[in-house]
């Protein structure tokens, strides 16, 4: 399907006069082009031969990643490159980077929601499955980093025969509370915001097990007037909730970090250097993803250019946020006073990980600030490239903070050096298969669009009185 | 349903049909959501009160127009938060204090700054599930039958067309009245739904 301009063009959606330049949706778009198309898309469009090939690639990654941690309960966490003093490896930072890439999406879902940004309504969906997918990478990473997994449930506070109670002075135990707290909210609010499209694909599915599917799944959605204002009212709530969530989850990620007296990690600027880097990385890895999805399945009409804008700027200001952190981080361990805080800032700079340093300044600082430019934000493969250096800048900034401050702390004794092995890589890119191979799936059998979302926003959806 | 309504579709006569299929109501067929509110309006006004809309998205105007405005959820919610929020905190309290007291560093038992994290996201979890559940089970969902599927078109309810029901057990509800009124209010199509 096309869209063709109706012969008489239709008001597009603005919001004043600073953003008249384009619309945050098509002008020509229907109620029923726009349930057609996005539904179409899962029910209809035959699976291309590329969605085969992708999935297939992601696959056969999560089954690397099984094999990594198959491996990893017979042997021990040995397999790893961690050791003292190095104990938080790559398998840490691994946690700390999926789960901040997590929060671009209940920002956009939440945040954007309560702000009234009504872009957001294109790309909510799709991020908030973003967030849920890249969540379930991260939980596994401290789970298997326990040494013994397959006690994890001792870290929930339940009665036992041992007589004892987790430590809730511990930031790791808030920590547990946190990101189990934010996996479940997160696949609720995604959930929710799913049962009116579930209606919609049961009312449009041809064959009989879709039609169980879907309609198991809409629950008997049928858009009564009372329904929509108590699920209006519930989506704004789960809103006002998941938006302190977000930010409190980063916050407490960086606790485990804060609260540690590691010259390099006890700073006070860690919770909002962390929240605003976890955006960062968000941001990029939802431009990342949508830049080729938007071309691959011909949403232009939905995803617009003022989006790409839009998600731009806010990798801007974040990464902004971000370049303020290192230099305050500097400026700290210089006005310390304290020679341990020198020590690390020099070490980071001058010693044997400065390279991870200086990368990280280049692809952290330097490469956003092309963003300040229109022309390189209206150019989707520089905005692609942008994106992706972003993403390696977050994942090494993760490296520059756990790897550098541990392996050389207060006494030269103890200092050490740290080198992932090949199991490190297997379970990150195992991760990273895992993800794709969830993503995948979720955009051939769900809407990747929120449709009722579309539909309010339509110019058929105004109301004349 | 009161004896007035069962006359009308009651077959009476000479074929005892015992079990004919009660009325649920009647329902419009509307093309934009402007009619639709109007029309919502206009039967409200009437002194129609068992009446519900159906569209493809929330319309705000339109449970306002149904005489729809409040709902308990926000109170739910709050309760939700604060048994989180409460519940939480005396868990650890107990927990760090009573039953398991671990002196740390030289810290007070209750030590509840450290406590507030969890306190906090106990509130939001609790508060949350409130949300949901409440929402669902207020709507009365999941709910697999409802006749109003038994329309044919009801399907584009989920797609571009917009319903108006006047159900049956209105205390006004006189079905000629009601199809009359209906189709005097730029309806495309008006039909009878059962139960």
């Amino acid at each position: 399907m096309d869209f063709k301009m109706p012969d008489e063009p239709q008001k597009p959606y603005t919001e004043g006069p600073m953003h008249s330049t384009s619309p945050v949706i098509d002008p020509g778009l229907t109620f029923a082009s726009v349930t057609d198309k996005i539904s179409s898309i899962v029910l209809k469009r035959k699976t291309s031969l590329a969605w085969f090939f992708g999935f297939a690639i992601s696959f056969a990654l999560f089954q690397l990643m099984l094999l990594a941690m198959t491996n990893l309960l017979f042997v021990g966490i040995g397999l790893w490159g961690v050791n003292v003093p190095v104990a938080w490896g790559i398998d840490i930072l691994n946690f700390v980077w999926w789960i901040g890439i997590g929060h671009a999406g209940t920002l956009i879902s939440a945040i954007l929601l309560l702000l009234r940004q009504r872009w957001r309504t294109s790309i909510n969906r799709f991020a908030e499955a973003m967030t849920l997918f890249a969540v379930a990478q991260a939980g596994m990473y401290p789970i298997f980093h326990l040494g013994r997994p397959w006690l994890m449930y001792w870290l929930f506070p339940y009665p036992n025969t041992m007589g004892i109670w987790p430590q809730f002075r511990s930031p790791l135990m808030w920590d547990v509370f946190a990101v189990s707290t934010y996996a479940t909210v997160s696949a609720m609010f995604w959930f929710v915001g799913l049962i009116p499209d579930f209606a919609t694909l049961r009312d449009r599915a041809r064959s009989k097990p879709f039609q169980i599917l879907y309609g198991m799944l809409a629950m008997g959605w049928r858009g009564s007037a009372r329904h929509w204002h108590r699920y209006e009212m519930a989506y704004l709530l789960l809103a006002g909730l998941a938006t302190p969530l977000v930010l409190s989850v980063h916050t407490i990620v960086s606790f485990d970090f804060a609260v540690g007296i590691i010259p390099g990690w006890h700073a006070t600027i860690f919770p909002p250097y962390f929240v605003a880097g976890a955006i960062y990385a968000g941001f990029a890895m939802v431009l990342l993803l949508t830049i080729p999805l938007r071309k691959f399945y011909g949403l232009e009409g939905f995803i617009t250019m003022r989006h790409m804008h839009n998600m731009g700027k806010v990798m801007l200001a974040t990464g902004l946020i971000v370049g303020y952190g290192y230099i305050m981080e500097a400026f700290f361990g210089w006005y310390s006073g304290n020679k341990y805080e020198r020590f690390m800032i020099w070490n980071r700079m001058h010693g044997p990980y400065s390279l991870y340093y200086w990368a990280l300044i280049l692809c952290n600082i330097i490469t956003p600030q092309f963003l300040w430019f229109k022309k390189l934000r209206s150019n989707l493969l520089v905005l692609w490239i942008i994106s992706f250096i972003v993403s390696i800048g977050m994942w090494l900034e993760r490296f520059v903070i756990v790897v550098t401050s541990l392996h050389r702390d207060f006494l030269p004794t103890s200092w050490g050096m740290y080198q992932p092995t090949q199991w490190d890589w297997a379970m990150f890119i195992g991760t990273i298969g895992f993800f794709f191979t969830l993503l995948f799936l979720f955009i051939r059998f769900l809407p990747m669009i929120s449709i009722f979302e579309m539909r309010t926003i339509l110019p058929e959806a105004e109301m004349e009185e | 349903m009161d004896a007035d309504n069962k006359q009308i579709h009651v077959t009476s006569g000479g074929t005892h049909r015992r079990h004919a299929p009660p009325l649920y109501g009647v329902i419009a067929e509307f093309e934009n959501p402007s009619d639709l509110v109007a029309a919502a309006r206009r039967v409200y006004s009437l002194g129609y009160r068992r009446i519900n809309g159906y569209s493809p998205y929330p319309i705000e105007e339109l449970s306002e127009a149904i005489g729809f405005t409040k709902t308990s959820l926000p109170l739910i919610v709050f309760i939700g938060g604060l048994v989180g929020g409460i519940g939480g905190f005396l868990m650890q309290y107990y927990i760090e204090v009573i039953d398991y007291p671990i002196n740390v560093g030289g810290k007070p038992y209750n030590s509840w700054p450290a406590f507030i994290p969890i306190t906090f996201e106990m509130t939001v979890l609790v508060a949350a599930f409130s949300a949901v559940l409440g929402m669902l089970v207020l709507n009365k969902l999941p709910q697999p039958y409802h006749p109003v599927f038994n329309l044919p078109n009801f399907a584009l309810a989920t797609r571009d067309r917009f319903f108006l029901a006047v159900e049956a057990n209105d205390q006004k509800f006189v079905h000629a009245e009601v199809v009359e009124l209906l189709k005097s209010l730029h309806a495309v199509e008006v039909n009878d739904v059962e139960v």
